[in-house]
């Protein structure tokens, strides 16, 4: 028997670290290709020659992303083939589904309008050349949609119902996963982040430039776009932020619990603003009280539910069956060491239904059927051992969070210096480029890891705070990973690790020559 | 039909050969697609499912069932 719970984790990690660095190139595919849009409606507009030099330029480094990043995120299916192949098989085609239509819709519009984009210069009409710019952006938005709903599905199962001879989920309503209201709002919180990410990568470089003194007038105009989008952007993607917060408060709340290792829940929480965690004795992680915590009255109340003196439910009390309900009322359901007896009762009425069936006595078999579908919403509880084993990880769920609201708050600091920047030129003579001062120009670039930190953060969030579950309540990863040797996953973990960092390492070498020779050249 | 064809094939054959940056992308596309569906795909990431029913002399879906009830009863 091998070590199973060890390949778990190394599956986990590997899966993590590719997901990851695919998740670098993704969001400033999805961000560039607006921008570039956006220049190249300016240049369309106004027949200016330099929106079209900017266009060219940033059509190019979006280029380099492109085909560094096109096809890492195929080694995930990979490895759901490898190491997840039972997780792989139990969602049927709840993922295939999605997958396909991205692969045969999405993928397709991106590819045949990404070589008109940089083939069709001066060889299809501006309109059509236009066009197919705005359907680039479009087909990159649908590829992440279909990917999005797969995850959220994940995250919230709808739509489906599960076949225990085949032993896997059926889509029964395609338009329920599609329309999930998860889906939805990851949906567009990681469009809405992929535009603020994709303009501070824009600010970022404008800053570099300004800061260097290289091509000033397109840095200053690269800003003024980057600095709209990515306040449209982040704007959006506080509101849409919001959204996930009141639908994980309600779907997955332990998650949310988690976030601030809140043992005990309360009316009127608080959301810690700046703190640390710290083990207890009971192994218990629990913020620190160690003096540098700063709260937020209420906030954590006014995040879950909209208001301040709602009562938010701990680990404790969701493990005791509290919860929060869909009309956002505090209620008390199973506990989890029910939902465990329930989830056993459901194994056991499965390992039935089979026995039954290959016994040919179908009688029982029905029987048998009955009492799993009935315990069926409850069947991944029955892999557990204890409810303490439904609880993720605090510390790395709470400071992911943190890390992805400062970054967060930092990006949008950035945007607002753009802005002031804009407010300064307004009415100005010269060249208001040459006033910027440095630390500003610092601000821009520092815009860039945070909003790769911030990026990276949130989905840390999402996917750590969400254990043990591979789908959630139905599947935990214990049972979802593959009966395979942990030294294979040990060694193409590393293999990844080289491969993606010489990707990173060739992608950022390329971007920063180019960037460098034209900026000299002047953009 | 054919001329509707040759112009396509003509406004790839064109934006390919006259790539400055896109080149060098190209190749480097080319060596990733390599890596990951030669080398990878063949050598490192076996479909472990129909490898198991093989071996099982069983469907997929009773593979996984195994697989499910008693893996996890092996963890537990």
């Amino acid at each position: 028997m091998i070590d199973l719970v060890t390949a778990v984790d190394w599956s986990r990690a590997q899966f993590a670290l590719t997901a990851m660095y695919h998740w670098l190139f993704v969001p400033l595919t999805i961000g560039l290709s607006l921008i570039v849009a956006i220049m190249e409606t300016a240049y369309y507009r106004t027949g200016r020659a330099e929106w079209k030099r900017l266009t060219r330029f940033w059509m190019t480094v979006f280029a380099i992303n492109f085909a560094c990043g096109v096809a890492t995120g195929i080694i995930l299916e990979f490895e759901f083939g490898t190491n997840w192949s039972n997780y792989s098989w139990f969602v049927g085609d709840i993922f295939g589904a999605p997958l396909a239509i991205e692969g045969l819709f999405a993928f397709f519009l991106e590819s045949t309008f990404v070589a008109v984009m940089f083939f069709g210069w001066d060889r299809v009409s501006a309109r059509f050349h236009l066009l197919s710019t705005w359907l680039v952006a479009l087909g990159v938005i649908l590829s992440a949609l279909w990917i999005l709903v797969a995850n959220a599905w994940m995250q919230n199962p709808a739509g489906m119902v599960f076949s225990p001879d085949e032993m896997r989920n059926e889509m029964v309503d395609f338009w329920a996963i599609v329309l999930n209201p998860v889906a939805i709002n990851k949906f567009l919180h990681a469009v809405f982040s992929g535009w603020a990410l994709g303009a501070a990568f824009v600010l970022g470089v404008s800053g570099w430039m300004l800061w260097r003194k290289r091509s000033q007038q397109g840095a200053m105009k690269s800003v003024r776009v980057a600095t709209w989008v990515g306040l449209a952007g982040m704007v959006l993607t506080l509101w849409t932020g919001d959204g996930s917060a009141v639908q994980v408060a309600r779907t997955q709340p332990m998650k949310l619990a988690a976030m601030e290792g809140m043992y005990e829940g309360s009316r009127g929480a608080d959301l810690i603003a700046i703190g640390t965690v710290t083990e207890r004795a009971d192994r218990k992680t629990v913020p620190a009280d160690n003096g540098l915590t700063v709260k937020i009255p209420g906030g954590l109340s006014l995040l879950a539910t909209h208001s301040v003196d709602a009562f938010v439910p701990g680990i404790n009390d969701i493990i005791d069956g509290i919860s929060i309900n869909a009309a956002g009322d505090t209620v008390r359901g199973l506990s989890y060491a029910e939902k465990i007896r329930l989830g056993q009762v459901a194994k056991q009425a499965l390992e039935s239904y089979t026995a039954a069936r290959e016994a040919g006595n179908m009688e029982k078999a029905d029987s048998a059927l009955t009492v799993f579908r009935s315990h069926y919403p409850y069947f991944g509880y029955g892999f557990l051992k204890s409810p303490e084993q439904a609880i993720p990880p605090v510390a790395l769920t709470f400071y992911s969070f943190r890390v992805m609201v400062v970054m967060g708050g930092f990006l949008l600091l950035a945007f607002l210096c753009g802005l002031f920047v804009l407010w300064r030129r307004r009415g100005s003579v010269g060249n208001i480029a040459d006033k910027v001062p440095a630390w500003l120009c610092w601000v821009f670039m520092l815009a860039i890891p945070a909003a790769w930190l911030s990026s990276q953060a949130g989905w840390v969030v999402a996917e750590v705070g969400r254990q043990p579950w591979a789908i959630q309540d139905i599947l935990p990863v214990t049972a979802a990973i593959s009966d395979i040797p942990v030294t294979s996953v040990r060694t193409t973990f590393w293999i990844f690790a080289i491969l993606f960092t010489g990707l990173l390492i060739a992608e950022i070498s390329i971007l920063l020559r180019y960037i460098g020779r034209e900026s000299k050249k002047g953009i | 039909m054919c001329k509707y064809l040759k112009s396509i094939f003509n406004f790839y054959y064109t934006g390919f050969t006259h790539m400055t940056v896109g080149r060098g992308l190209w190749i480097m596309i080319i060596i990733k697609l390599f890596i990951i569906f030669v080398i990878l795909k063949m050598f490192f990431f076996p479909d472990t499912l129909a490898k198991q029913s093989r071996e099982r002399h069983c469907t997929p879906a009773e593979a996984v069932r195994r697989n499910i009830l008693e893996q996890s009863n092996d963890i537990n």
